[in-house]
């Protein structure tokens, strides 16, 4: 990490006479009542600090940005009661960029150039993420992604681009892999989509499950554009001991069911998903009724466990969420509630970063990266309420714990929490090597 | 110099200019609407002037934006260069493409452009290996780089952005008022006609959807170098019509429409959607009273009743 020094205060000697002394204080006066000047004073002592929101109010990830919204404006009031950041308010300013890359770049402009932000956070889906960091890097605004996408700490991205409120997936599913094998089994065959998010999970998932003697005995990709799936299942090998599947998007529910009809009632592996494939989707939705007994990753349990934390009431208190993960105005909306605490966490990750760092405006930006990157430890609070967590600021990625639930009832219910450590793996950036 | 050349030049000039005077938010999107505009010129020559309704666009600059980013991401190759290698992939996917697309007229021709043009979309994820697939992968800052310029640089940026706009509507333009041109303008008023007066109707055909996949190809490479980003969401079918509704705003058939219909719908969506998520409705009111007021796009309509001249 790049260290900065306070410049050397400069002796000076003057001699101060009653004319210097009246020039200056005319001069003050003049530049104190000129127009544009008081604002900028004003903006030294408790202008609020824009933060841009970059959101999925529409396009695919509208589901997961209605919940990332809620949860971000809850997490500012909740700042603002405090007394903001730093003393002054915290503004944020949203603006939806489609769930599509080309118009997420235009937004991170929109938001640095048109509105001022002081910087940006907030955006869910990798492809917006990598089409939207390279213009943040050029335009030096601190971007703030809560993604789980693996594309920070692969260091594709660039030194302004963090994600210290999310896990990213490679950690997550090696988290996943020691406990599957040794509790599910050794053969695992793997049904993902084919796109960058299911390639993350066979690439990741394979290496993790070798490392644990298993081992991945079929790969079946889908094409993002099916819709039905019964011709896939016959190429799940008779010897599979786990079925894994991270299917997402509207073809979710049809997957289920069709493979519910596939097995009926007849002897099946065990079967073990990510959340994603059902994010704000009810588990007693009638045809889902196959998943009974299945386990599912979770970043943050949906249904309020019996052991939960005091912070973890709190959070979930706050964002307006039943102990069945359900908004408390609209028991059948359902939260994204595995993924949405990273809006939460982020945003008290750029409180603390600020604070550290001193910020008082843009000039101070490359103070509140490297505030962020010296983060370590961050133990489980209100801040917190997933659980703790360690930043590694080399590669803008924060680490934490993962957890298995089991359907049961149609209700998911924890049966395994998994440690940091689990989820670590060696780095593969240094973005405190770059410049700013 | 006639009034329309005056009027195109006048065009870049002020352009040139508005380099110097816009402030920062909008002087980065008007390099890129100059870019998409680029895009939609060279869709203007397939569908206003040759009359062939393309689906099939996407797979264009698909093919221009993956040959500039593949070969920057695994050969190293330079930006200009990967400029060159965007026109000829353009050209080159259109071209094989035309030569069996084009045994189909009308909405058989929509359908199978179309049809082209997922398999294009599907074959990007296939690759996923190299093509990172939806997610797609960033230019290294060094492979953004003309003559120690970074095309990172707003000011760089903007002239290179005008410099591809500028060549591909002055393009435009003299094929416009090219004997080809007229050629195509035959073809899209009465094709049996001009090939009953002799014109291989074919091959013109082909010669302009050759042109408009190297212009395609052109505006693809350009928005992968000057935006750092090569994502399969540029191939998908949503870049096919885009093109179409950015011409038929602006005005199929004019040389200029396609920069308007460009610039009026970017900023259409840029302004609704901070205030509603249904700002894809506004769009659509917008476009039935395009309809209703300006059947012909608003440069089209303006040349209809008022400036025949206009190219």
């Amino acid at each position: 990490m790049s260290k900065t020094t306070a410049p050397e205060p400069r002796t000076t000697r003057a001699t101060l006479t009653r004319r210097t002394a009246l020039k200056g204080l005319a001069g003050g006066a003049a530049l104190a009542a000129a127009p544009g000047w008081v604002p900028y004073i004003e903006a030294q002592s408790s202008a609020p600090l824009k933060l841009g929101f970059q959101v999925h109010r529409t396009g695919i990830g509208a589901a997961y940005g209605r919940w990332y919204d809620r949860v971000t404006t809850a997490a500012a009031a909740l700042i603002n009661e405090g007394g903001g950041i730093g003393g002054r308010p915290v503004e944020i300013v949203t603006e939806d960029d489609g769930t599509d890359p080309k118009r997420g770049a235009e937004v991170v402009e929109k938001l640095a150039t048109q509105h001022g932000c002081d910087l940006a956070f907030g955006t869910l889906f990798s492809h917006v993420v990598m089409g939207s960091a390279p213009r943040a890097g050029e335009l030096k605004l601190p971007y703030f992604v809560v993604s789980e996408g693996h594309h920070v700490a692969s260091g594709r991205l660039n030194r302004y681009t963090l994600q210290p409120g999310i896990t990213d997936v490679k950690s997550q599913v090696r988290a996943m892999a020691p406990w599957v094998t040794q509790n599910l089994g050794k053969k695992v065959t793997m049904i993902f989509p084919d796109y960058a998010f299911g390639h993350d999970h066979r690439d990741f998932f394979s290496e993790a499950v070798a490392a644990q003697g298993g081992e991945v005995i079929e790969k079946i990709a889908i094409p993002p554009t099916e819709s039905s799936f019964t011709k896939y299942f016959p190429r799940i090998p008779r010897g599979t001991d786990v079925l894994y599947h991270v299917m997402v998007g509207p073809g979710v529910l049809t997957f289920v069911k069709e493979l519910g009809e596939f097995y009926g009632t007849g002897a099946r592996p065990a079967i073990f998903g990510f959340i994603d494939s059902l994010e704000a989707v009810d588990i007693a939705t009638p045809g889902l009724d196959f998943l009974e007994g299945t386990y599912f990753w979770e970043g943050m349990p949906r249904y309020a466990p019996p052991d939960a934390s005091e912070h973890e009431g709190f959070y979930r208190q706050r964002v307006g969420v039943d102990a069945n993960g359900a908004s408390m105005s609209d028991p059948k909306d359902i939260a994204t509630y595995a993924h949405m605490f990273g809006c939460w966490e982020t945003l008290h990750v750029i409180k603390a970063g600020m604070e550290a760092a001193g910020y008082q405006g843009p000039a101070d930006r490359a103070k509140l990266i490297e505030a962020v990157e010296a983060m370590t430890g961050m133990p489980e609070s209100r801040e917190h309420p997933q659980g703790d967590k360690v930043f590694n600021g080399r590669t803008h990625q924060v680490f934490g714990h993962q957890f298995i639930s089991r359907v049961e009832g149609a209700r998911l219910s924890v049966v395994h929490k998994t440690s940091i450590e689990d989820g670590m793996y060696p780095d593969e950036v240094d973005y405190t090597t770059q410049p700013f | 110099m006639s009034r329309a050349v005056g009027l195109h030049l006048g065009l870049l000039a002020a352009l040139a200019a508005a380099q110097f005077l816009l402030p920062d938010y909008h002087h980065g999107n008007l390099a890129r609407i100059m870019v998409l505009a680029a895009f939609a010129s060279a869709y203007n020559i397939t569908f206003g002037y040759a009359g062939m309704l393309s689906l099939g666009h996407a797979m264009f600059f698909g093919a221009g934006l993956y040959a500039a980013g593949l070969a920057a991401e695994f050969g190293g190759t330079a930006a200009p260069l990967g400029l060159v290698l965007g026109v000829l992939a353009g050209a080159i996917v259109a071209t094989v493409v035309g030569l069996l697309a084009l045994r189909t007229t009308g909405v058989s021709f929509m359908i199978v452009t179309l049809m082209f043009a997922q398999a294009g979309f599907l074959t990007v994820l296939y690759f996923g290996e190299f093509t990172r697939g939806d997610e797609g992968f960033v230019l290294a800052p060094a492979a953004r780089t003309v003559l120690g310029l970074s095309l990172a640089d707003p000011a760089t940026r903007y002239w290179a952005a005008l410099c591809v706009f500028g060549a591909v509507m002055l393009g435009s333009l003299a094929l416009a008022r090219s004997a080809f041109g007229r050629v195509l303008a035959a073809i899209r008023e009465n094709e049996e006609r001009t090939r009953m007066l002799g014109y291989d109707v074919f091959r013109a055909k082909l010669m302009a959807l050759a042109v408009s996949g190297a212009m395609a190809g052109a505006a693809g490479a350009a928005y992968a170098l000057l935006f750092g980003y090569v994502g399969a969401t540029f191939a998908s079918i949503q870049y096919s019509i885009l093109p179409l509704l950015w011409v038929l705003m602006g005005g199929a058939a004019t040389v200029l429409g396609p920069f308007l219909g460009t610039l009026l719908m970017f900023y259409l969506i840029d302004i609704s959607s901070s205030f509603t998520t249904a700002h894809m409705m506004i769009v659509g009111f917008a476009l039935i009273g395009l309809i209703l007021f300006f059947p012909k796009g608003i440069l089209g309509t303006l040349r209809e009743r008022a400036a025949p001249w206009l190219p």
